[in-house]
């Protein structure tokens, strides 16, 4: 769990600063991000990298799925009267709540931009690549569609408010000031993917 | 007329005795040991430290507790400390200096040969708990740190934060699940031990009751070692757990075991006060709190201020004025007495009248707030948790409370009692701590019992059982006390009077804690014998247990245990009537000095009274185990 | 001034029963009697008018035990953090509250009746490795290991533990992390601990699985309900732990 998160962790980053080109002056975001999304697709290092990161979706899915599964509660185990949420955040014991609509978002982005691009038939830009910029800036113009994305967004940031900290402390990060530290960049680290993936669309449809 | 009975003490001078001991005392080989059968009545420390160092020997372990965990059992409670002829400070301690100590803090009402013999193991305990984990406080160095307590003059006690007594349970019960695991031990918690079964007076095993499912069990064994902690529940409001009880030992001095110096218990000064009827327990505070808190009453008994208003005139510091080189430090029965006198004599404060201001205010003033924090905060807290007060901003209200009974079975210097094959370890015999036991001596007796000195004369007994084969729990013997026990729950449920358990504790509470508590007087006894008498015969027809035998049933379990308490209240008055001097805690009105000090009786009474079950819990037979003290003289003890 | 409670009290006759709440009235209640004693009260209440008195651990009566332990108003050992049941008073509830009160319930912990859990679970952990292997006559000298304060102290954080069962029923997991994990902070911290060191923690924690106790998610609430407040970094204390020995191994 702990692993293959941090490993998405770090694909986030990279996503996001890839998509940062999104915001350069429209010509030139164009040609770039379609030369980009090209280079992508065709480089055999990034396919590996793919692979491994479609893995580590399914792995961490698999593993949240056995998880909750084990804590499933019979009558006999659950409280009839229930008040312990106050002894923890509430995104802290809804991760899987989270997670569920992170993998649905991550099925509809894939069916949205992914399938299109790697096997739909996109019009091409002016270098020859597929014209997945277009498809972008059309998908951000429309509300609707920010709107749910929006929602992913904050489901992500709270589940990495959680999943950050938490990652760090099941590979065993147990010297307190560390701890401490950790907890602290997971905070900004949460907040800073939350602006960037939020602040992309907003920019789009703002701007548009 | 009093019979003699003699305690086996080893020949040789008293540092030799138990080495000699030792290198006589008989041994069983390796291959031997796995055909023994021991049963341990009790997972404290002495309890759990004797299965789990049997275990380790080889011998196969059964061991009992009523909780519903070992790691539960009172000693886990005890918060002080644990002493230690270590001498780490290179202030002058040494095995003879402990064992005067542990010998005038009981009055000289010990027996010699044992003291000396707990003042000498006490060094190796420390090694072994350090061994375990157990985590002692430390100095920067990482050198075990230690402190004073209860008015020696060295320092000797090593503490765990204020959890001393919960860390060496801990380690002793890390132990004994490892063998447990190992197959060595078998446990049976929430499992009571009700009746001892004997045959030609040697011990065969016992009957228990699963007080889960209620099913009454026959267990026998080559050995039967009680470890069932002291009585002081007897008071109702003690120190102690709700469910520590007499009934193991009693149950075994009705098989012939005989009690010794049952009147003695011990009253720790500082706990807190009773708040009402519906009380059932009075926490102990630390007596480490009397180093930096002074105890008044108002002088005035009238004087309904709140305390703080009270001007230093109006205040009676009256350990201070009593015992001015002591003060507020004098040994734990002139405190107890002390403020009983306060209370009784209507100065006593809080709602209900019964307590005693110990108060911080020069503390925090001379040494601030934060030195007083760090030295008390955790029972500064505790305080709050439990009364709601701040002791920061006004006194603490304390009062005495029963906490350790130095009496109990009576043991010879192997830890057996009269009966063969029986052995009393821990707070369940009588053997070391005399008329009154030592701050931070309770840990150490547990634990050198069941950890050192068990192991030995236990061995030394099985040696003889090695051709013998394991009691048959299908013997005729067995079934009869099966019986006898499931006919006595049938009569508890059967009786469907008017009164539970609990109030007939709290009756007989109450009468021994004003009659036989913290002063005795013959008038009181004679008084109150009947009045035990009397409840007695009532609690035979009047009280009232709902429910089955065959389920969890706890109003049950208290029945059995009440009947036991009234008759162990009885002798405990019997005892304290017949001596006729004071000492330690054995406060007798008629013998005390003009300034109202406990005034000795060598001469008659430098004995051990051992009492015999005759069948009549009024009638018992007085034992006389004389007490010879050979290396030290006997001195007034004198803390003014 | 006295006061009066209504009280739901979950009944269950045995560990096959269903079990359901009961409503109980007390009155004339001080405000400074402890929780139990309120139980008390309402079991002399009970017990007079030939009702069934309620079954409930408790032992020691100041916190130390851990005996004691229930669910009151669904949090375990009521409202105040870090508190046993024992010392918890009536001084905390207003005058006509209502108080539920639910046995601590897990997989692990199967309740005997009414509030009475079976926790020998705990116990079968400790067994399979919650010590150190050290038998009566083999300890050396105390002082010739010098263990660092702080580390003495670290240890002594760890080895607080009661034993209560309060993180288990308050994890939404049913996570018996923090009591294991203080156990292997406890003994992984000390020199004397290190000779056993994976195998205690391997051992343990498989037994942890094996007992039912579910998975660790970092949600933090067991510490919070912790009567010695016991840190959760010793839960990543013990994944630190694990994955060396699994590392080694």
């Amino acid at each position: 769990m702990a692993i293959t998160g941090l490993f998405l962790c770090l694909f986030l980053v990279i996503h996001l600063l890839g998509n940062f080109q999104l915001l350069l002056p429209e010509d030139e975001a164009q040609l770039q991000y379609n030369a980009y999304s090209a280079f992508l697709s065709g480089n055999i290092l990034v396919k590996i990298i793919a692979y491994v990161l479609y893995i580590s979706i399914i792995l961490h899915s698999i593993d949240a799925i056995y998880l909750s599964f084990k804590s499933r509660k019979s009558k006999k185990t659950r409280y009839r009267y229930d008040a312990r949420k106050r002894a923890s955040k509430w995104y802290s014991r809804q991760m899987m709540l989270l997670g569920v609509i992170l993998f649905a978002f991550l099925v509809i982005h894939f069916y949205d931009f992914w399938y299109p691009f790697k096997f739909g038939e996109l019009p091409l830009d002016q270098q020859g690549n597929k014209d997945l910029y277009q498809l972008v800036i059309a998908s951000f113009q429309n509300i609707g569609y920010v709107g749910w994305y929006s929602v992913a967004i904050l489901a992500l940031f709270f589940h990495l408010l959680h999943g950050f900290f938490s990652a760090f402390r099941s590979l065993g990060l147990y010297h307190p000031y560390y701890a401490q530290i950790i907890k602290l960049i997971g905070v900004i680290f949460s907040l800073l993917m939350c602006i960037g993936y939020l602040g992309i669309p907003i920019y789009i449809f703002i701007s548009s | 007329m009093a019979n003699f009975i003699a305690a086996k003490i080893p020949e040789g001078p008293l540092e030799k005795k138990w080495q000699n001991y030792k290198d006589q005392a008989k041994l069983v080989s390796p291959n031997n040991r796995k055909k023994l059968e021991v049963i341990v009545i009790g997972t404290g420390l002495s309890g759990a430290s004797a299965a789990a160092s049997l275990a380790e020997m080889g011998y196969q372990v059964k061991s009992f507790c009523f909780q519903d965990s070992p790691r539960r059992a009172h000693s886990v409670a005890a918060q002080g400390g644990v002493n230690a002829m270590k001498n780490y400070k290179n202030d002058g301690d040494s095995v003879q200096r402990m064992f005067f100590d542990t010998l005038k803090g009981g009055d000289f009402r010990a027996r010699e040969a044992n003291t000396y013999r707990l003042a000498q193991c006490s060094a190796a305990l420390i090694d072994q708990a350090v061994a375990q984990g157990v985590p002692f406080a430390r100095e920067y160095s990482g050198y075990l740190s230690n402190r004073s307590f209860g008015g020696v003059q060295v320092s000797r006690t090593f503490y765990a934060r204020g959890q001393t007594g919960q860390q060496l349970l801990l380690g002793a019960y890390q132990a004994l699940l490892r063998q447990q695991a190992k197959g060595k031990v078998k446990i049976f918690n929430r499992h009571e031990m009700l009746e001892l079964v004997c045959e030609n007076n040697t011990a065969k095993g016992i009957i228990t009751r699963n007080l889960v499912s209620g099913k009454i069990e026959r267990h026998a064994a080559h050995a039967v070692i009680i470890a069932s902690g002291g009585f002081g529940k007897i008071y109702y409001l003690s120190t102690l757990a709700m469910g520590c009880n007499a009934s193991a030992i009693w149950r075994a001095h009705k098989k012939g075991a005989l009690m010794a110096n049952p009147s003695w218990t011990q009253f720790h000064p500082t706990s807190l006060p009773q708040s009402g009827s519906y009380q059932s327990k009075l926490t102990l505070m630390s007596e480490s709190l009397r180093n930096d808190g002074r105890i008044w009453v108002p002088k005035n008994k009238k004087d309904a201020r709140n305390p703080n208003e009270i001007p230093e005139s109006d205040r009676d510091y009256y350990l201070e004025r009593k015992y001015p080189s002591y003060g507020n430090l004098a040994p734990r029965d002139i405190a107890s007495r002390a403020a009983k006198e306060q209370i009784d004599n209507g100065f006593g404060v809080g709602e209900l009248k019964n307590a005693v201001y110990l108060d911080f205010a020069k503390a925090i003033k001379d040494l601030g707030k934060t030195t007083i924090q760090k030295r008390y905060g955790n029972l500064f807290d505790m305080y709050e948790k439990i009364t709601g007060i701040n002791a920061f901003k006004e006194p603490m209200k304390i009062s005495p409370s029963a906490h350790f009974s130095m009496g109990g079975l009576w043991v010879d210097y192997d830890l057996q009692t009269s009966i063969a094959g029986l052995f009393a370890i821990g707070e369940a015999n009588f053997s070391d701590h005399g008329a009154n036991r030592l701050g931070a001596n309770s840990l150490l007796q547990a634990c050198v019992d069941g950890y050192y000195i068990l192991p030995y004369t236990l061995q030394n007994y099985l040696a003889t059982q090695i051709d013998k084969p394991k009691p048959a729990t299908h013997s005729q013997t067995f079934i009869d006390a099966e019986e006898r026990v499931k006919t006595q729950l049938q009569t508890y449920l059967n009786t469907n009077g008017t009164k539970t358990p609990d109030e007939y504790h709290k009756e007989l509470g109450k009468l021994l804690y004003d009659y036989c508590g913290l002063s005795r007087s013959r008038k009181g006894l004679t008084f109150v014998i009947k009045e035990i008498q009397r409840l007695r015969e009532e609690f035979k027809t009047n009280l009232l247990v709902l429910g089955d035998t065959n389920q969890i049933n706890s109003e049950l379990e208290k029945a059995g245990r009440i009947a036991d308490y009234f008759e162990l209240a009885e002798l405990m008055c019997l005892d304290a009537l017949n001596r006729e001097e004071s000492c330690g805690t054995h406060f007798r009105e008629e013998y005390q000095s003009d300034e109202g000090e406990a005034v000795r009786n060598d001469n008659d009474y430098a004995y051990t009274a051992a009492w015999e079950w005759t069948g009549n819990p009024s009638q018992p037979e007085l034992h006389k185990e004389k007490l010879v003290f050979k290396n030290v003289s006997l001195s007034t003890r004198s803390y003014i | 001034m006295p006061m009066k409670l209504q009280l739901k009290i979950w009944r269950q006759k045995n560990s096959d029963d269903l079990g359901k709440f009961n409503t109980y009235e007390l009155k004339d209640l001080n405000p400074a009697m402890s929780f139990l004693e309120m139980l008390d009260t309402l079991n002399l209440q009970l017990i007079k008018n030939k009702e069934e008195p309620v079954e409930f651990d408790h032992d020691c009566r100041e916190g130390i035990c851990g005996q004691c332990g229930v669910m009151i108003n669904g949090i375990a050992h009521g409202e105040p953090k870090n508190i046993t049941t024992c010392q918890l008073h009536l001084r905390e509830f207003k005058d006509g509250d209502t108080i539920v009160i639910e046995p601590f319930r897990a997989k692990a912990f199967p309740v005997l009746k009414d509030l009475k859990v079976d926790r020998s679970a705990f116990d079968t952990l400790i067994a399979s490795g919650g010590y150190i292997g050290v038998e009566t006559g083999q300890a050396p000298e105390a002082n010739t290991t010098p263990i660092p304060q702080e580390i003495a102290e670290q240890a002594f954080d760890a080895a607080a533990c009661i034993g209560c069962g309060a993180c288990v029923a308050t994890c939404k997991n049913e996570s018996a992390a923090l009591f294991v994990g203080a156990k292997i902070s406890h003994l992984a911290s000390l020199p004397q601990g290190k000779a056993e060191r994976e195998k205690r923690v391997l051992n343990m924690v498989n037994r942890m699985d094996e007992l039912k106790f579910g998975h660790c998610t970092n949600t933090e609430a067991c510490q919070v309900e912790c009567p010695q407040d016991i840190s959760v970094l010793h839960i990543a204390k013990l994944n630190y732990e694990y994955l060396r020995a699994k590392f080694k191994k």
